[in-house]
């Protein structure tokens, strides 16, 4: 009755949230004093064995191509003959787009009781208790699940991974594989750039900057802290910067270790997207920018002097 | 063509966030309720657009909660919407909630199921793919945009770093975010007729809820902002390395 842990890849690639989605399953495993076991669907090109490291002890692989580009209807009845087959308790996600597209799928084929955007280890001293942020990030929420097997699907940078042990055993898996119904027509990556999603430094800024040709700094900054860019919702609907950049309630909610604020007031729409963040720096000229009262450091005083000395020093570590 | 839009209540975006009864119920007083912004934005209103390329659209509305979410469909009816449902229950499980919406869709037949890309209250983001599930279709999960041709959906996502293409044939669900369609606002006649334009009420059909919520929780308050002078940017790198160790 092992914890049973979903391995994503994209691209042949493991994602970076899976050592993390791996770290919450072995810990919760040691917890229930069972095993973690994994289920990785598709070809991979790196040493999947080697995430044994992170707690992992078996590896079940469905090591087919057809499965490379996942479909949640497919992955989900792959992943539910997994789950019965090895009579997993407790299956864990990552709470990024794979896992929003499968974990609801599957928690209703078992009908099994999911959380979704768990940010701590269950609370077993009365039932099985899981917090998640609710309230876009402005409140937790404390689930109890009453089914017997239960999913968990992890908040993205919520939970550190952390290497200890050694290598899996890497099993196959003989899944009956269905043909799926949606096909994925083309795919559109935009190359050199850093998702933001999965960013651990994100530099961010808003209508202060006055317009879309003063982007360019922010962009050096980004690319001397290793950072992905984004902005405010005003930004990306006067059309200077990409949707996908707005982070806030409606864009992307987002938990870097860093959020960097340049420009922006700091409306409760935007922090809701960011207030999951680690650390959060504002520049603002405004002293009484709202955003100073959920900042850790700040800066009060005008972009286009503080950012170019702010390159230069990060050039400078 | 039917199309099935499914409609949740939330706390305006501005609404104060606190909780009472030992921090076991949502504080609700003063509270203004909208339509989840999801659910108005892109997913109704995308809908209100193929409906406006072909007339032949029908658009019904369906929402699970008790009579004070009646105020919410009528605006939603008012923006577009032909016929609303209302399964009178209160729950924050989202498999009760998508059983009940799971058993309206069965009864109607519909080509397309929308729902927002989750609510901004619980944020779960899950009634879609388990709606999907309970009538065994697919799921195309936060769509930025969404075209029809014939009975074929050609449909844009999200993915991390980008986006794809994704084609598939109808019945199909559809979850919604920014990018499906542009905000609008009811006009007179349409709130006019959303008066007389039909509300079903049903019970609830007998579904598990396989969660309950304990207890809320309120973020500690931050520490308070480390200010660092305008002309000393170079301390700000200095404490993000060394105290923050986030550089």
């Amino acid at each position: 009755m092992p914890v049973l842990i979903f391995l994503d890849q994209s691209d042949n690639t493991i994602k970076k949230t899976t050592p993390e989605v791996i770290t919450y399953g072995a810990k919760l495993a040691a917890q229930l004093g069972i095993t973690a076991e994994g289920i990785l669907l598709g070809t991979v090109s790196s040493d999947i064995a080697a995430l044994g490291k992170y707690g992992v002890t078996k590896i079940h692989h469905v090591n087919d191509e057809k499965l490379n580009h996942p479909d949640g209807q497919v992955y989900t009845q792959i992943i539910a003959q997994a789950v019965d087959a090895i009579g997993a308790k407790v299956i864990v996600f990552s709470n990024n787009l794979h896992g929003k597209a499968i974990a609801p799928r599957l928690a209703a084929k078992l009908k099994a009781g999911l959380v979704s955007g768990a940010v701590a280890l269950p609370d077993m001293s009365n039932g099985f208790v899981v917090k998640k942020t609710v309230f876009s990030g402005k409140a937790f929420a404390n689930i109890s699940v009453n089914t017997g097997i239960k999913i968990i699907s992890v908040n993205p940078n919520a939970f550190q991974a952390e290497a200890s042990g050694g290598a899996a055993e890497v099993v196959p898996f003989n899944a009956t594989i269905n043909a799926a119904k949606t096909k994925v027509v083309s795919v559109n990556k935009i190359k050199g750039e850093i998702p933001l999603s999965e960013a651990e430094r994100v530099v961010s800024a808003g209508r202060g900057l006055k317009g879309p040709e003063n982007w360019k700094m922010i962009e050096e900054l980004a690319s001397v802290l290793h950072a992905a860019t984004a902005c405010s919702r005003a930004v990306a609907d006067a059309g200077w910067r990409p949707h996908h950049e707005h982070v806030g309630q409606t864009g992307l909610a987002i938990a870097p270790n860093l959020y960097m604020a340049i420009a922006i007031s700091g409306a409760i729409q935007h922090l809701a997207g960011v207030n999951r963040s680690k650390v959060i720096v504002v520049i603002n000229k405004d002293p009484e920018a709202p955003f100073f009262k959920a900042a850790d450091y700040g800066i009060v005083g005008d972009a286009f002097e503080v950012v170019p000395k702010l390159i230069e020093a990060a050039k400078a570590l | 063509m039917k199309i099935l839009v499914c409609i949740s209540k939330t706390p305006d975006t501005t609404a104060k966030i606190a909780f009472t009864d030992n921090n076991t119920k949502f504080a609700e007083a003063g509270v203004q309720w909208i339509i989840n912004p999801y659910d108005e934005w892109y997913a109704l209103v995308r809908a209100i657009e193929l409906k406006e390329k072909d007339p032949s659209v029908v658009i019904h509305l369906i929402t699970v909660g008790t009579a004070d979410v009646e105020p919410i469909i009528r605006k939603a009816l008012a923006l577009g919407g032909d016929e609303a449902f209302r399964v009178n229950a209160s729950s924050h499980d989202s498999f009760f909630i998508s059983s009940q919406i799971a058993e309206i869709a069965k009864q109607g037949n519909y080509d397309l199921i929308f729902t927002g890309k989750e609510t901004i209250d619980y944020n779960s983001s899950s009634v879609g793919g388990m709606v999907a599930e309970l009538l065994d279709l697919p799921y195309i999960s936060l769509a930025t945009k969404f075209e029809l041709n014939g009975a074929t959906a050609t449909v844009t996502r999200e993915i991390e770093g980008g986006e794809e293409v994704v084609e598939a044939s109808l019945p199909l669900v559809v979850s919604c975010q920014k990018g499906m369609a542009e905000q609008r606002i009811p006009n007179m006649k349409g709130i006019m007729g959303a008066r007389t334009k039909p509300l079903k009420v049903s019970d609830p059909v007998n579904a598990e809820a396989p969660t309950s919520i304990i207890s809320f929780e309120t973020p500690p308050p931050k520490a308070g902002v480390k200010l660092i002078p305008a002309d000393n940017p170079a301390e700000l790198i200095r404490l993000l390395r060394e105290e923050a160790k986030v550089i």
